[in-house]
């Protein structure tokens, strides 16, 4: 169990390193920090000074290893729109961009499991065909346009919610339906299959033989083994859920570190940016390092190896 | 007597139907592969002769008759989905936003597919450290978020629509790599491979003539998948005002167009993504279908 | 005796198939006491183990299952409640099954699930319920019991499993205990030591046994009755000496031709084999289901033929005495 935490976690920090690496020769390769920085006025040997005042002009692999060195420090150097630190712009917009995620997930995971449970008691059934539908159909919704019904329909139509904004605990119920409803699907019918293996395996039968009541074989016998795969699923899809709270977050203007990467984005705000795919690309590594390790966790076959 | 001889299974697998017949069988008995075929083939019809069937210049603008509502809230024949806020017709746009929205899919899916197989099978076939090379590679890929790249490389190359197709397709090789790593390593093991190596075929030669075709049924799967994906990816992209440009008829745009008019004219935001919605849905039911009625396990 | 513990008259079972109905098992009929060990006997797919899942009540929700009489220690279990049928299950009636490798839950430790098996019968603590499972662990012959109850399925070997399976149904002391092919997923030097140790202890306890097996060499040395199997329906029961002496439907002679029997085969001589394969059992079927592999098939077979035999030794052939004599003058 150790030795394969320990491995997984070398894994984890080798891909973290060639990420960061990979984001910054793109961005690198992409643009001119340099004329971004002037601004669209500034003459040519404007661009030129602020090239050597910075440093732009020394080779690729220099400035990586630098900007890479006051990363792991927490440094990521001086947005060029704000004028302020990355690192504090980014911890400042987290809050928003985490308690969506842990919403988002927690709202995916009371809905497609249950579901999936229920679809897997009885195949074929209506609530089996409904839940088909509903992942079908969930995962072709494209959650920019998901979002703006919900505003039509809920904030502009009943006027139950506010359409924008994180003022309050209101504020978050659309954006979590949004970016929950994206997980969803994989997790249902992920739920569905393991459920269905279990179910029809022998140490089922063993524990209605012992005269367990169905509920109990239900939860306590098949669910705990169908879960498994389950919570590694949840953990990975939270990574990718966290990725794409840029877009939930533009449509329900949440100031979350989404929200920033998409201003940051259209600002041309380089740093910002290098930083805020370092991080989301963290969370993702971070994310499926503990899935491993808690499905390890879960299964004892793996946790006495 | 004669009952019993007629009813043995052991009779009907002799004078069962043949694999052709089965696969027929299957395919028509499946309704979410006909409906999906079905949309996605009107889809592509209208796509392909979109200058035959668009009733106005997709690019025509008209100040005289702007934000004109659909026939069936009230509005004309002339333009039976209404027009946008430049008097652009937008049944005329919608047809030409399938154009694109099957272009990118269908062009980003193929870069992605190409490099995704390469190196799936790559990992499959050789295994080794070629395999953990991939693997590792297939982790990197994951680990980076894809809007969020996608968003930025596109801002910083300019979003013309080849740009946004090229930078689709370097990213989404993830899931073709994964499963062709997959079926590779289950094709490989098999027999007749064995056999042709064993009579010396080149190792070219065996991926290409015995375990390709062996592995194209998952491989059509994910092309669908991918296809879908890349059509929702650049829908959001250019939703955010970082994908294709203005004046390009993409459904994404004309969903972020129209959310400005949202709260007076909600049709303009409901019908462009209800038909990104259909399409996507149509090529997943697809994807799904064509799962199951090629599955090994439903092979009995 | 009085009454016995378990009775089952024209039990039939039905299965809904793609093209019509599978008719499994068709009216089985027997009686067994307490303490009392009855074989069923009978190759692959012949209903032995639907018979004994159907008597459990553990039979998939698609299956039907229907029976003039099916009764335990009173109580009818075609019309007992879901509530009386689980307090039946595992405290007064148990099963073994066949595959010890997959039937432990592998989340659990096979401490909790022993003790699991106790508590959901009997109101005692968790504490009093693990010292019975230490006290079964050692009965059937686990040693370091204390240590195992923290252990995982996976940890243990298959015959381990299998005698911590014996261990769980005997929790509670049941009455009746079915045991399904209890070892043929295990070594043959393991089968021998699980089979000794749950004829043993079924002696002990008093319980009555039913006891599923293909193997006639086991039954020849444990069974007080034997129910011989085939196509679903019952061709032959009756007290075990009886039906090995002078075993009277064709079927029941072609099994014991196929295996060698201590003082019966003797040296030298080749073993049998039944030639053809099993009917279908699916749609109409009627008459003698072994008229397809028998030599002594007539037309007659086709029609619904009745057991036949004196009280305890009856079996079902058209033939006055399943040709047995007619064997017995040219041996096979």
């Amino acid at each position: 169990m150790l030795i394969f935490i320990a491995k997984r976690l070398g894994l984890a920090i080798v891909v973290a390193f060639t990420v960061s690496f990979i984001s910054f020769t793109l961005l690198f390769l992409a643009g001119d920090p340099a004329a971004a920085l002037a601004g669209e006025t500034a003459s040519g040997e404007d661009i030129e000074a602020i090239r050597k005042l910075y440093g732009f002009d020394r080779p690729m692999l220099v400035q990586y290893l630098d900007w890479l060195l006051s990363a792991v420090q927490g440094d990521f150097g001086e947005s060029y729109y704000f004028r302020l630190p990355v690192s504090s712009l980014i911890v400042e917009r987290l809050s928003v961009t985490m308690t969506l995620g842990v919403c988002g997930i927690t709202f995916a995971l009371l809905t497609a499991v249950p579901l999936g449970v229920a679809a897997a008691i009885r195949p074929n059934s209506l609530i089996d065909r409904m839940a088909l539908f509903l992942s079908v159909a969930g995962q072709a919704m494209p959650s920019f346009w998901f979002g703006l019904i919900l505003i039509v329909i809920f904030a502009i139509q009943l006027g139950w919610l506010p359409p924008s904004g994180a003022s309050s605990p209101m504020h978050f119920i659309m954006p979590t339906i949004v970016l929950g409803y994206y997980a969803m699907p994989a997790i249902m019918r992920l739920t569905r299959a393991g459920m269905l293996e279990v179910l029809s395996s022998e140490y089922i039968r063993t524990a209605r033989a012992k005269g367990a009541s169905e509920g109990r074989v239900l939860f306590r016998h098949a669910l705990r083994n169908a879960i498994i795969p389950v919570v590694s699923l949840a953990a990975v899809q939270m990574g990718f859920m966290l990725g794409g709270s840029i877009v939930v977050e533009s449509i329900f203007a949440l100031h979350g570190a989404g929200y920033l990467a998409w201003e940051s984005i259209a600002r041309n705000d380089l740093p910002t940016v290098q930083a805020l795919i370092l991080v989301f690309s963290m969370f993702y590594i971070v994310f499926t390092f503990l899935a491993d390790v808690l499905n390890a966790w879960l299964d004892p076959r793996m946790r006495s190896s | 007597m004669a009952t019993t001889e007629t009813n043995d299974p052991l009779l009907q697998e002799i004078t069962g139907p043949t694999p052709a017949q089965m696969l027929r069988k299957r395919v028509f008995g499946h309704q979410g592969l006909l409906i999906g075929a079905g949309v996605l083939g009107v889809l592509l019809f209208v796509a392909i002769f979109a200058p035959l069937l668009a009733p106005h210049d997709p690019y025509a603008q008209s100040l005289m008759s702007r934000m004109e509502p659909p026939v069936f809230l009230g509005g004309s024949w002339e333009h039976p989905l209404g027009t946008d806020h430049l008097g652009r017709d937008y049944l005329s746009r919608l047809i030409y936003g399938a154009r694109v929205s099957l272009m990118i899919g269908a062009i980003a899916a193929l870069i992605s597919g190409v490099i995704g197989t390469a190196m799936g099978v790559a990992a499959g076939y050789f295994g080794g450290r070629v395999d953990m090379v991939v693997t590792f590679l297939i982790n990197v890929r994951l680990a980076m978020p894809v809007v969020l790249v996608a968003l930025a490389v596109v801002a910083i190359l300019g979003g013309s629509l080849q740009v946004v197709i090229v930078v689709l397709g370097l990213l989404l090789w993830d899931r073709f790599a994964v499963v062709m790593r997959a079926s590779t390593l289950q094709v490989r093991g098999r027999e007749y491979v064995a056999a042709a190596r064993a009579i010396g075929a080149s190792t070219p030669r065996v991926i290409l003539s015995e375990i390709m075709p062996n592995i194209a049924n998952n491989l059509i799967v994910v092309v669908t998948l991918e296809m879908a994906h890349a059509i929702l990816l650049e829908a959001a992209l250019s939703f955010l005002g970082l994908g294709v440009q203005p004046p390009t008829p993409s459904w994404g745009l004309m969903v972020s167009e129209g959310k400005n008019m949202m709260l007076f004219e909600p049709w303009m935001v409901l019908i462009p993504g209800a038909v990104l919605f259909l399409l996507v849905l149509a090529i997943n039911l697809m994807g799904d279908g064509l799962r199951d009625v090629t599955a090994p396990e439903n092979r009995s | 005796m009085s009454k016995p513990l378990l009775s089952v008259r024209n039990l039939t079972i039905d299965i809904p198939v793609g093209s019509g109905t599978l008719h499994a098992v068709r009216g089985i009929d027997f009686d067994l006491d307490r303490g009392e060990t009855l074989c069923i006997v009978g190759e692959s797919g012949s209903g032995k183990s639907l018979t004994s899942l159907a008597v459990m009540g553990l039979l998939g929700n698609n299956i039907r299952r229907s029976a003039d009489q099916l009764e335990f220690d009173g109580t009818d279990l075609t019309t007992a409640s879901p509530r009386t049928m689980r307090a039946l299950r595992g405290g007064r009636m148990s099963m073994i099954f066949q595959e010890p490798m997959t039937s432990l839950n592998p989340a659990y430790t096979i401490g909790d699930q022993l003790v699991e098996a106790l508590l959901l019968h009997k109101p005692v603590g968790r504490k009093a319920a693990r010292a019975r499972a230490v006290e079964l662990l050692e009965k059937v012959g686990i040693t370091a019991a204390e240590s195992r109850l923290s252990q995982y399925p996976h940890q243990l070997s298959g015959g381990l499993r299998q005698r911590v399976m014996i261990a769980m149904a005997l929790m509670c002391e049941p009455e009746l205990i079915i045991a399904d092919e209890p070892t043929t997923a295990l070594d043959v030097t393991i089968q021998a030591q699980i089979l000794r140790l749950l004829y043993d202890l079924g002696r002990e306890m008093n319980m009555a046994m039913i006891l599923i097996t293909h193997d006639l060499g086991v039954v020849a040395r444990v069974a007080d009755k034997v129910a011989v199997m085939y196509a679903g329906e019952l061709v032959e029961t009756g007290p075990a000496a009886e039906v090995f002496n002078t075993p009277s439907h064709p079927y029941t002679r072609g099994l014991l031709r196929c295996i060698p029997l201590p003082g019966k085969t003797e040296r030298g001589s080749e073993l049998g084999t039944i030639p053809g394969i099993v009917p279908s059992l699916v749609g109409d079927v009627h008459g003698c289901a072994f008229r397809t592999r028998c030599p002594y098939a007539e037309a007659a077979c086709q029609d619904t033929i009745p057991m036949h035999g004196d009280d305890s030794h009856e079996f079902r052939c058209i033939h006055a005495d399943g040709k047995r004599h007619a064997e017995e003058e040219v041996p096979a």
